[in-house]
């Protein structure tokens, strides 16, 4: 498994990008491997502002239906366009084209909680 | 060793499972293998060349004595007596409130012994509700522990296990077995049955003999691209098929007259609940268990709502998934009669929308 040095994670295992005061947000390779095949992804908080920790999204596996829980307070700006038609890029590749939303940063004091890549693979156990 | 990990069962196989890289998952007490290469790809697998799996789990009682049928017809919906040796049956444990105990299958072995294959979840429940009726003196045998049984499921499954047997397979047709020689080893019980709808075998043998097996099945099946399958891809594919799970599609509380089951319910004999299951056969049901597919997107799960148009409930998703075969979002769910017909339009309540599908006909999936 993959976890890029440059991205920040979260416990509920979301990544996060920052560029400027916007975040890419997707979810790791450790989660995609849990979750399985992705069938759907759905967000329907596009142009709302969500709090840290709520959720923005729903991310539909054959078998199981997940959460998304926004890693820090955001607007959501755009959603991927790409995972709408092929929700297996969440699978095959899911810190580049498998990303999930665009959202722009609220409270950037909430970056410095989230967790590095040594962080994160401690926590899974990796 | 933690003690929780010593009060989940192993199968014969589970090590196996873990060398190879399975995910597994406790399912009915059972350290069982959810998925290997992926559910998507496992199910492909199945539906056009050929896969294994480990269904260990499951039950196995032996019924024998002068009266073995005599308590068969008495616990079960299904009418045992048309059995001749050799044939298999699909059949029910009614409660005596009109519910279902489990789902079972029925193997006549002989006029006096019987071999009944129940959900690993139900073991213990259908082995006292069974030996509560044994009024007379019926030998029962829970062999559950010490078989294994291996699921070889497909189109090539029977070209890659009639390299392992003299037993001509053709000549066993869908719900009848053999005994016989199998890989060397003597009395596998060789079952044409599985609930996959992709068509192959099942196969009975004392769990010593399960990695030999499990390895013979593999060789045999190399060519033709054999894989390991989980728990995952198998409750897809008996979706696709409209295929009933216990615990999701039936429980103590559905009747087999609601679920469709009414083809298992013969009332040419005495049993359980037989005079409700007649009533409703008579006079209806107030909802009916029917395959959905959604309309917009979607996926319907265990216990989702289902409602009207105008909100109204009308009934309760029991399994749902993607499927896989038929790239659409399909499911299993009871529903008021009324809205049971093929083509009516429902909804399914998914995370506080009433997102639109409509009944279809059962089996999803056609070969």
């Amino acid at each position: 498994m993959n976890f890029p040095e440059e991205l920040k994670y979260t416990k509920d295992h979301e990544w996060v990008k920052v560029d400027g005061d916007v975040a890419t947000i997707g979810i790791t390779d450790f989660a995609q491997k849990e979750l399985g095949d992705i069938v759907y992804v759905d967000v329907n908080t596009v142009g709302e502002s969500v709090a840290i920790e709520e959720v923005f999204g729903t991310v539909e596996a054959v078998k199981t239906v997940s959460d998304l829980f926004m890693p820090i307070t955001g607007n959501v700006l755009e959603v991927n366009g790409g995972i709408d038609a092929n929700p297996e890029l969440v699978n095959k590749d899911p810190y580049g084209a498998g990303w999930m939303i665009k959202a722009r940063i609220e409270s950037p004091a909430e970056l410095a909680q989230l967790l590095s890549a040594t962080d994160y693979k401690k926590l899974i156990g990796v | 060793m933690s003690t929780t990990a010593l009060a989940i069962k192993a199968t014969a196989l589970s090590q196996k499972h873990i060398s190879l890289g399975a995910k597994m998952v406790e399912f009915a007490g059972y350290n069982m293998p959810v998925s290997y290469s992926g559910l998507n790809d496992e199910h492909a697998c199945v539906r056009s060349a050929m896969g294994v799996f480990d269904v260990s789990h499951m039950g196995e009682f032996i019924l024998k004595g002068e009266n073995a049928l005599d308590l068969i017809q008495r616990v079960t919906s299904n009418d045992a007596a048309v059995l001749t040796d050799g044939k298999i049956q699909y059949s029910c444990l009614p409660n005596d409130k009109g519910g279902i105990v489990d789902d079972l299958l029925v193997y006549r072995i002989d006029e006096k012994t019987y071999m009944l294959v129940v959900n690993a979840s139900n073991i213990e429940k259908d082995w006292n509700w069974i030996a509560k009726h044994n009024t007379k003196g019926v030998d029962m045998k829970n062999i559950s522990d010490q078989t294994s049984l291996l699921a070889v499921q497909g189109p090539k499954a029977i070209l890659a296990l009639q390299k392992l047997t003299d037993i001509n397979l053709s000549e066993i047709p869908y719900y009848t077995f053999k005994k016989g020689k199998f890989n060397g080893i003597d009395n596998v019980v060789v079952s044409n049955t599985g609930y996959t709808g992709a068509g192959g075998f099942e196969l009975y043998f004392e769990n010593e003999v399960a990695d030999k097996m499990w390895n013979a099945i593999f060789e045999a099946g190399k060519e033709f691209g054999i894989k390991p399958i989980g728990l995952g891809a198998r409750d897809t594919l008996r979706l696709e098929m409209g295929f009933c799970l216990y615990g999701n599609d039936i429980d103590d509380s559905t009747s087999p007259i609601e679920a469709g089951l009414g083809w298992i319910t013969k009332f040419t004999k005495e049993f359980t609940s037989k005079a409700t299951f007649l009533e409703q056969k008579e006079k209806g049901v107030s909802r009916k268990l029917v395959g959905i597919e959604m309309i917009d997107r979607g996926i319907p799960r265990h216990d989702y709502e289902v409602v009207d148009a105008a909100g109204n409930t009308i009934g309760k998703v029991t399994s749902g998934t993607q499927s896989p075969s038929l790239n659409k979002a399909i499911g299993m769910a009871y529903v008021k009669t009324e809205f049971a017909k093929a083509d009516t339009e429902i909804f399914v309540k998914i995370r506080d929308k009433a997102i639109k599908a409509k009944v279809v006909k059962i089996p999803f999936y056609k070969q």
